[in-house]
């Protein structure tokens, strides 16, 4: 087998792993949700099909598959149908370069350790901001082909949420990439390694909090959860902007959202929580075990605060969020010059 | 290979930016035009330029033409939003005869230069990485850089007072 | 670089083309406004095929200065048809004609 096609051959299983673990986890992360919100309020939360109602979502994924495909006869049909399909594939890009362990020989199988990454560019960062910036397309113009005022609405509200709140989320890594000196994923993971101050680890989160509060509000707004969820909101727009979808495409929205929480969640602990660094045992486990903890505080999130006011959004993205990224940075860039720690 | 991702892609840019100019409805001009800026940051790949290709997703796909289709959808203009005008089809011929004029130019001076073409120089170790740009920004490019910041100001300032309901 | 510069200049100067061509012809304010993005969007990519041609990285510094001007330019192209919008309720070049004389 030549060097070529063992090359191909690994990534392609890599590529699968990552692909089918993401399918995975936006399918059982509704289920945790659901079980996590249900127990928040007393209740059972889904509990028939199977045990815990662990089969819960395939149930789900079963009756989403089967059912009929609605096109309502006033949208704009080439972007109707476009529509759901660019907002799950930039959710899915984003996590190619996001590194998920250390390397492994999957217990001694494999001639040489292959790296737990399915690509480390140079440019790593701008690249998930750039993809994940991508993903709004699909819900504005799911808004505006729709050709409904609710939707309508929605996509107006998340397109200008999405602009407003990337702004403060750039700001928030600028802070961690003067430290690094490099925009590599991997690099920034390896600027982690070691200990601060006995046991506290050398991560980001330690030397960046207000960063690291502020990346993941703005994760919450990026993603369009509560207490953010405005472009879907239930209770003012029937919805927002997928009102008008049904089965499969419905589906589609759903599991970009859930796949989009867990890119966050991934780059929040690439960036600030040391990625798969860990004291002993393997490090996917590590990398998988941060995420969750990541994706719970969102749940939590949901269960607990009421959705902001749409001019509450806006002033506190803008006058809130904003200005303290910015004395962030500049307080960041002064102690690093101060202290030679930059990179 | 490289010749036909090249083939591909610029297929592509120049399809979907005809398509830009003669859309009847902006919403798929703006749509076709993203298509366009997508090719191209392929392109910016094939030429060794990964920052680049990073801003330019990052700035014209991520935010620009977010805006864009942010504004359209806010006019929310109807779908024939401009009737056509007796006085457009001297409008398209004195426009087309105009840009014909201009690209032969361009064609011209061209043809005249691809004799003394020389082969390109092989790329430098570091060629296209943010870090050589930083560098080169912060040294060789600093006063533009600097102004460019005052450009922005200027603009967030004016863009807040022209959008303003009551102007002061 | 097995694809020659000239390839990459002759896209450049189409979508140039392309461009001018729906400046003139075009009386969409928000397709006008589309268009010079296409022409700024061509210069680049020359900007960046002369680069990578002549291994100098000035290109690609322009590069980032055009795209940051071209930010500037449509926030505040974009606000002022959205105020022309406002008091004429038209995005119609040719209706925007209170200048003329």
């Amino acid at each position: 087998m030549s060097e070529l096609m063992e090359a191909l051959i690994t990534m392609l299983v890599k590529v699968g792993v990552v692909f089918a673990t993401l399918l995975f986890v936006a399918a059982y992360l509704v289920w945790l949700e659901r079980k996590v919100i249900a127990d928040i309020q007393v209740r059972w939360g889904p509990t028939r099909v199977g045990p815990f109602g662990l089969l819960q979502p395939i149930a789900d994924g079963i009756k989403l598959f089967f059912k009929e495909d609605l096109i309502p006869g006033h949208v704009d049909r080439a972007l109707f149908l476009l529509a759901p399909a660019l907002s799950v594939i930039p959710a899915f890009l984003a996590f190619a370069v996001v590194p998920f362990g250390g390397t492994t020989t999957l217990f001694g199988l494999l001639p040489k350790p292959v790296p737990m990454y399915l690509a480390d560019i140079d440019v790593g960062v701008l690249y998930v901001f750039g993809i994940t910036s991508l993903g709004v397309y699909g819900i504005v113009l799911a808004g505006w082909s729709s050709n409904n005022k609710y939707s309508l609405l929605g996509g107006l509200r998340s397109s200008a949420q999405m602009i407003s709140y990337e702004l403060s989320m750039s700001l928030s890594v600028v802070g961690v990439l003067l430290l690094v000196g490099s925009l590599r994923l991997t690099d920034i993971v390896r600027s982690q390694e070691g200990f601060l101050l006995w046991p506290l680890p050398k991560w980001f989160v330690f030397i960046q909090p207000v960063g690291f509060v502020i990346f993941f509000t703005c994760a919450l707004a990026e993603t369009n959860r509560a207490p953010f969820d405005l472009p879907e909101a239930e209770t003012e727009l029937v919805a927002g902007f997928h009102s008008e979808y049904s089965s499969m495409k419905f589906a589609m929205f759903f599991m970009a959202e859930y796949i989009n929480m867990a890119t966050a969640s991934a780059m929040a602990t690439t960036l600030f929580l040391g990625g798969p660094l860990g004291p002993l045992g393997p490090s996917p486990v590590w990398f998988v075990g941060k995420v969750l903890v990541l994706l719970f505080v969102f749940i939590w999130f949901r269960a607990s605060l009421p959705r902001f006011r749409y001019d509450q959004l806006m002033t506190f993205g803008w006058k809130r969020l904003l200005p303290l990224a910015f004395a962030n940075l500049i307080v960041t860039a002064v102690a690093a010059a101060a202290l030679g720690m930059g990179g | 290979m490289e010749l036909a991702i090249f083939a591909g892609l610029a297929a592509v840019a120049a399809v979907s930016g005809v398509l830009v100019v003669i859309q009847r409805h902006a919403v798929y001009s703006a749509l076709f035009l993203i298509i366009t800026m997508g090719a191209l940051a392929g392109l910016y790949i094939l030429l060794e330029a990964h920052f680049v290709w990073a801003v330019q997703v990052l700035v014209y796909a991520g935010a620009i033409m977010v805006l864009f289709l942010f504004v359209i959808m806010l006019l929310n203009l109807p779908r024939e939003d401009v009737p056509w005008r007796p006085d457009d089809f001297r409008r398209i011929l004195i426009g087309g005869a105009l840009a014909v004029v201009l690209v032969g130019e361009l064609v011209l001076a061209l043809l005249f230069q691809a004799g003394e073409q020389a082969p390109a120089l092989p790329a430098s170790p570091g060629f296209g990485t943010t870090e050589t740009i930083g560098r080169l920004l912060f040294t060789e490019f600093l006063f533009p850089f600097e102004v460019t910041s005052v450009i922005l100001l200027v603009a967030i300032v004016g863009a807040m007072v022209l959008a303003k309901k009551q102007l002061l | 670089m097995t694809v020659p510069l000239s390839a990459y200049l002759i896209l450049s100067a189409f979508l140039f083309f392309l461009g001018v061509v729906g400046v003139a012809t075009r009386r969409n304010a928000l397709i006008v406004f589309m268009c010079i993005e296409l022409m700024l969007n061509a210069v680049n990519l020359s900007f960046v095929a002369f680069a990578r041609s002549l291994n100098s990285m000035a290109g690609h510094v322009f590069v980032f200065f055009v795209m940051a001007v071209a930010t500037a330019e449509v926030a505040v192209g974009l606000a002022i048809i959205i105020a022309i919008y406002r008091n004429r309720e038209t995005v119609d070049v040719a209706e925007l004609n209170l200048l003329k004389w």
